[in-house]
C-alpha cells in the first residue's frame, strides 16, 4: 500500500504503472477515495481537445477570442464558455446511423408542400452583412413572395422586392451585374452555386440547400452555368 | 453400480435444450455428456468471430445446421472502425462448406461479406435456408444472384441496414420459376428498382410468404397488387409513398390492406403523404410493430394512425412525435413495450421540434409494459430520468442519446449523475445502458453500485477520471460488453482490473488516455485476451509509450492473435514485442 501514497506525491501517469499488481474483480484496494484526478481529466476540456484533434484547429487560436466562421462546421469558442462548441461536427456523433443519416438529408432537400413535409429552413447569408438569418422556403409560394421576404430581412437600398423582381428577366440581369448590385444565389443538392429564378419555384425549394445574395460582381459568372443546368435537367 | 441412460436417450433429452448456456452447463457434467452433446449440437452463436476460430467450431462441433456470427464492434455503426478493419466472413464459409454439408442457417451481423461468399454459400449447401445479412457489407447484387439462382429450397432472404453496391435490381430475376418456398425477404436496403413483374410472380408463387420489406423503388401505387397476391403477409415494409395522392391509388389501398388479416408489422413510409396513412386503418387495431422512422410526417398525423393502434407493443418514429404526439401514445397504446425516437436533424444546433424529456416521462407514466428505450433528445434533467425511473421500475434497456455532448441538467445546471443513478437503482433487471450528457465519476459509482445485471455499458465524453472507469469494471457483476469514447479513462483502472475482462466479451476504448505501455503491459499479462491497440498515425513503437493509442479493442479468445489484421491494427504479444499481420 506504501506504493500508492508515493503514487500520489507523484501525480502524473507514466511508467509506475508498471509497478502496479494486476487486481481481479471486484476486489482490488488499489483504488480509494483519495485517488488523484488525472490533471487533464477535466471532462469537458478534454472534449475540446479531442474535437480539436480531429478537425485540426488549434485550441490556442480560439482562446485568443477570435470567431472562427466556416461554411460548413461552425465553431464558436470563447475563453469562458463552460459548453463545448456547439456545432462541431465530431465524428460518430451524434450516434446515428448512415443509413439514417442519408435518409433523411435526402427527405430535407426533396420536401415538397404536398402537405406532409417538415419546414425547409435554409441560411441566408448577404455579403456585408456580420449575421447570417433563416427562412422557411415552404411559407412562400413563388420567387416573388421570396424576394418580398428577403428584401424584409436585408435592407440594402436599391435592392428591394421590387429591385430583385427584375432578376428575372435576364437582360435586366445582366445590366445590374455589370453593376455592383446584389444577386441572390443559392447552392442546390449537388453543391453548385445557382443563380435563383431560373427553374420553377417547387423545384428550387427541392433543391435548394441555402441562399446567398452575392455582390454582383462576383455573381457574373454564374448566369451561363445556371442555363446549362436548367437544359441538362429538362 | 453405475446406471446411466443409452446415449440415444441423452441425446434424444438434450434435443429439448435449445438455449447455448443450457447446453453447455450440460457439456460440464462428465465427459461422456460432453462427447453426446457436442454431437447433438445444431446451433452455434459467435458472438465475436476472433474470439474462436472455424477450424476450433468445427472440431468441437461436428453436426451443426446453424451458425450466428457477429463482427465488428458495435461503435463499427457510427464509422468508429477504420475501414478494412476485418471481421471477413470468407475463412468461415470455406470450412463450413468443407465440413458442414446439411448446413441450413447462416445469420452474420457486421461482418464483411463478398460475392465470393455468396456464391460459395449458394454452391456448398444443398439445404440451404436461411440468410441473414445485418449491417453487413463487402457484396454487390451480384452476390444475391447467386443465391436466388441456386438455392432452392431457401425460405429467409433478409439483408437489413446492410450496404449493399447495387448494380442493378436484375438479381432478383434470378429465383428459378419453380422457387416456391420463400418465407422471409428484407431488401430495404437496396437501392435499384427490381423488376416489378418478376416480384409480383415471385409473390405469387410463394404461398409461404409472411414477411416482406420492399425498398425505396417500389413506388406506392404498386403496392395493391403486390398486397393483393400475399393477403397471409404477417409482415410488410412499403416503398416511397410519395406519389401525389390520387381516389384510384388510395381506394385500392384500402382495399388491399383490408384483406390482410393477418398483418401485425408495419415499416417503410419513405417520403410518405400524409393522406396515404389512413389506407392503413382497417390493419391498425391488429397491428404490433410500426417502423415510421423514416416518415417525415409531422405529429398529428402521426397520432391518428397511432391512435388506432390499441395493441401496439414496438414504435419506431421520428422526433417529429413530439411530447403531444408521445402523450397520446401514452393514452392510446398500453401495451407498448419499446420505443425507439430518432432524431430528424441530428446536426443542427437548435430544436427543430417541440420534443423534450417531458415526452419520455409520460411514455413511462402511462404505458406500464415500456421496458425498452432508444431516446434522442435536446435537454434532460435529473427530475425527469427520477421520474421515469420511479414509474418504470422494469425498464430492460436505456438508452438516452442527448445531442449535445456533456449538456447538463438544463434546469439546475448540474451534472445528470443522480437522474442515471436512479435508474439503476430502480431498474434492477436493466441490461443494457447508454449514457449522455454531463457526468462526473459519481454516475460510475452509482452503477457499479446497483448495475448489477448490466450486460453492455456504452459511454460518450463523461467521467472525470480513472475511478469511474474502475468502478464499472469492479462493480458490474454481468458485464459483457463496455464501449467507451471520449471519456478521460486511463492506465490504472484497465490494469487494476485486467482480469475482468477475461469474463467480457470485448472493451472497446477510443478517444481515451490509454498508453502504449500500459497496453503492451495488459497483452503480456494477460494471455486469453488479444489487447489491439488501432492506431492511424503509425506504428505504436514510433512514439513514446506514454503516449495515448487512438483506439483500444481488447478481447477474450482461444484462437490467438488475430493474422488478417490490417496495417493499421497491432496486437499485444506475450512476449511483448509488436507483431504484424
Amino acid at each position: 500500500m506504501t506504493m500508492i501514497s508515493e503514487e500520489h506525491k507523484k501525480e502524473k501517469l507514466g511508467f509506475e504503472e508498471t509497478e502496479l499488481r494486476l487486481g481481479l474483480p471486484g476486489g482490488g484496494g488499489i483504488f480509494n477515495e483519495d485517488l488523484v484526478k488525472n490533471t487533464n481529466a477535466n471532462g469537458k476540456r478534454w472534449y475540446t481537445e479531442t474535437v480539436d484533434l480531429k478537425l485540426n484547429f488549434a485550441l490556442k487560436e480560439t482562446e485568443k477570442g477570435e470567431n472562427l466562421q466556416k461554411e460548413k462546421s461552425l465553431i464558436s469558442c470563447s475563453n469562458d464558455s463552460v459548453k463545448p462548441p456547439p456545432k462541431a461536427q465530431v465524428v460518430g456523433w451524434p450516434p446515428v446511423r448512415s443509413f439514417r443519416k442519408n435518409i433523411m438529408a435526402v427527405q430535407k432537400s426533396s420536401s415538397e408542400e404536398g402537405g406532409g413535409g417538415a419546414a425547409t429552413f435554409v441560411k441566408v447569408s448577404t455579403d456585408g452583412a456580420p449575421y447570417l438569418r433563416k427562412v422557411d422556403l415552404n411559407m412562400y409560394k413563388s420567387y416573388q413572395d421570396l424576394y418580398c421576404a428577403l428584401g424584409k430581412l436585408f435592407t440594402m437600398g436599391k435592392c428591394d422586392s421590387q429591385g430583385m423582381m427584375d432578376f428575372m428577366n435576364e437582360s435586366t440581369l445582366m445590366d445590374l451585374l455589370n453593376g455592383s448590385d446584389f444577386v441572390p444565389t443559392y447552392e442546390d443538392k449537388d453543391g453548385d452555386w445557382m443563380l435563383v429564378g431560373d427553374v420553377p419555384w417547387k423545384m428550387f425549394v427541392g433543391s435548394c440547400k441555402r441562399l446567398r445574395i452575392m455582390k454582383g460582381t462576383e455573381a457574373i459568372g454564374l448566369a451561363p452555368r445556371a442555363m446549362e443546368k436548367c437544359k441538362n435537367r429538362s | 453400480m453405475v446406471y446411466s441412460f443409452p446415449e440415444e436417450v441423452l441425446e434424444y433429452v438434450f434435443a429439448f435444450l435449445s438455449s447455448d448456456k443450457d447446453r453447455n452447463a450440460v457439456s460440464l457434467v462428465c465427459k461422456s455428456w460432453y462427447e453426446i452433446e457436442r454431437w447433438c449440437r445444431r446451433r452455434v452463436f459467435i458472438g465475436n468471430c476472433y474470439a474462436v476460430s472455424p477450424q476450433i467450431m468445427i472440431r468441437r462441433f461436428p453436426e451443426v445446421r446453424a451458425v450466428k456470427i457477429k463482427g465488428k464492434p458495435h461503435f463499427a455503426d457510427f464509422n468508429l472502425v477504420p475501414e478494412r478493419w476485418g471481421a471477413y466472413v470468407y475463412p468461415w464459409i470455406s470450412a463450413m462448406a468443407r465440413s458442414y454439408p446439411w448446413l441450413e442457417e447462416i445469420k452474420l451481423k457486421r461482418m464483411v461479406v463478398t460475392d465470393e461468399s455468396l456464391e460459395l454459400i449458394s454452391k456448398s449447401f444443398k439445404n440451404f435456408k436461411v440468410l441473414s445479412l445485418s449491417s453487413c457489407e463487402g457484396f454487390t447484387t451480384d452476390g444475391l444472384s447467386s443465391i436466388a439462382a441456386n438455392c432452392r429450397n431457401l425460405r429467409e432472404l433478409d439483408l437489413r441496414e446492410s450496404e449493399v453496391e447495387d448494380l442493378s435490381g436484375h438479381w432478383l430475376s434470378h429465383f428459378p420459376d419453380n422457387f416456391t418456398s420463400l418465407v422471409s425477404l428484407n431488401m430495404s436496403c437496396l437501392g435499384s428498382e427490381v423488376s416489378f413483374s418478376a416480384l409480383e410472380r415471385l409473390i405469387s408463387r410463394c404461398p409461404n410468404l409472411k414477411t416482406l420489406w420492399l425498398n425505396r423503388a417500389v413506388p406506392v401505387e404498386k403496392l395493391a397488387s403486390l398486397l393483393r397476391r400475399a393477403p397471409q403477409l404477417v409482415e410488410f415494409g412499403t416503398g416511397a409513398c410519395s406519389t401525389e395522392i390520387r381516389t384510384d391509388i388510395f381506394s385500392n389501398l384500402v382495399e388491399a390492406f383490408s384483406g390482410c388479416k393477418h398483418l401485425k408489422s408495419l415499416s417503410g413510409f419513405w417520403d410518405v403523404v400524409p393522406a396515404y396513412l389512413p389506407a392503413m386503418y382497417s390493419v391498425c387495431s391488429r397491428i404490433t410493430k410500426l417502423n415510421l422512422s423514416y416518415a417525415t410526417v409531422q405529429s398529428p398525423d402521426l397520432v391518428e394512425l397511432i391512435s388506432q393502434c390499441s395493441n401496439l407493443k414496438c414504435l419506431w418514429v421520428l422526433d417529429y412525435i413530439e411530447d403531444a404526439g408521445l402523450k397520446a401514445l401514452s393514452s392510446y397504446c398500453k401495451d407498448l413495450q419499446e420505443l425507439r425516437v430518432f432524431p430528424s436533424d441530428p446536426y443542427s444546433a437548435e430544436p427543430n421540434v417541440s420534443l423534450t424529456e417531458q415526452g419520455l416521462v409520460t411514455v413511462s407514466a402511462g404505458c406500464p409494459k415500456l421496458q425498452s428505450v432508444l431516446y434522442f433528445c435536446r435537454q434532460m434533467s435529473n427530475a425527469a430520468l427520477i421520474a421515469i425511473a420511479r414509474n418504470r421500475p422494469n425498464l430492460i434497456r436505456f438508452r438516452l442519446c442527448i445531442i449535445e455532448p456533456q449538456a447538463p441538467d438544463y434546469l439546475t445546471l448540474e451534472p445528470l449523475d443522480t437522474g442515471f443513478g436512479a435508474i439503476v437503482e430502480h431498474c434492477k433487471e436493466l441490461r443494457r445502458l447508454s449514457l449522455s450528457g454531463l457526468l462526473t465519476d459519481r454516475v460510475f459509482e452509482y452503477i457499479g453500485t446497483h448495475a448489477k445485471k448490466l450486460e453492455m455499458l456504452s459511454l460518450a465524453f463523461a467521467g472525470d477520471s480513472d475511478l469511474g472507469l474502475h468502478h464499472v469494471l469492479s462493480g458490474c457483476e454481468s458485464l459483457r460488453k463496455l464501449e467507451i469514447r471520449d471519456c478521460p479513462f486511463g492506465d490504472r483502472a484497465l490494469l487494476a482490473n485486467a482480469a475482468k475482462l477475461e469474463t467480457m466479451r470485448s472493451l472497446w476504448m477510443s478517444s481515451c488516455s490509454v498508453s502504449y505501455g500500459a497496453c503492451k503491459l495488459l497483452g503480456q499479462k494477460m494471455p486469453n485476451l488479444n489487447v489491439e491497440v488501432i492506431d492511424e498515425r503509425g506504428p505504436p513503437d514510433s512514439r513514446p509509450e506514454s503516449i495515448s493509442v487512438e483506439k483500444l479493442y481488447v478481447y477474450r479468445t482461444v484462437a490467438g492473435p488475430r493474422a488478417d489484421k490490417p496495417d493499421f491494427v497491432w496486437t499485444m504479444d506475450e512476449d511483448g514485442a509488436l507483431r504484424f499481420s
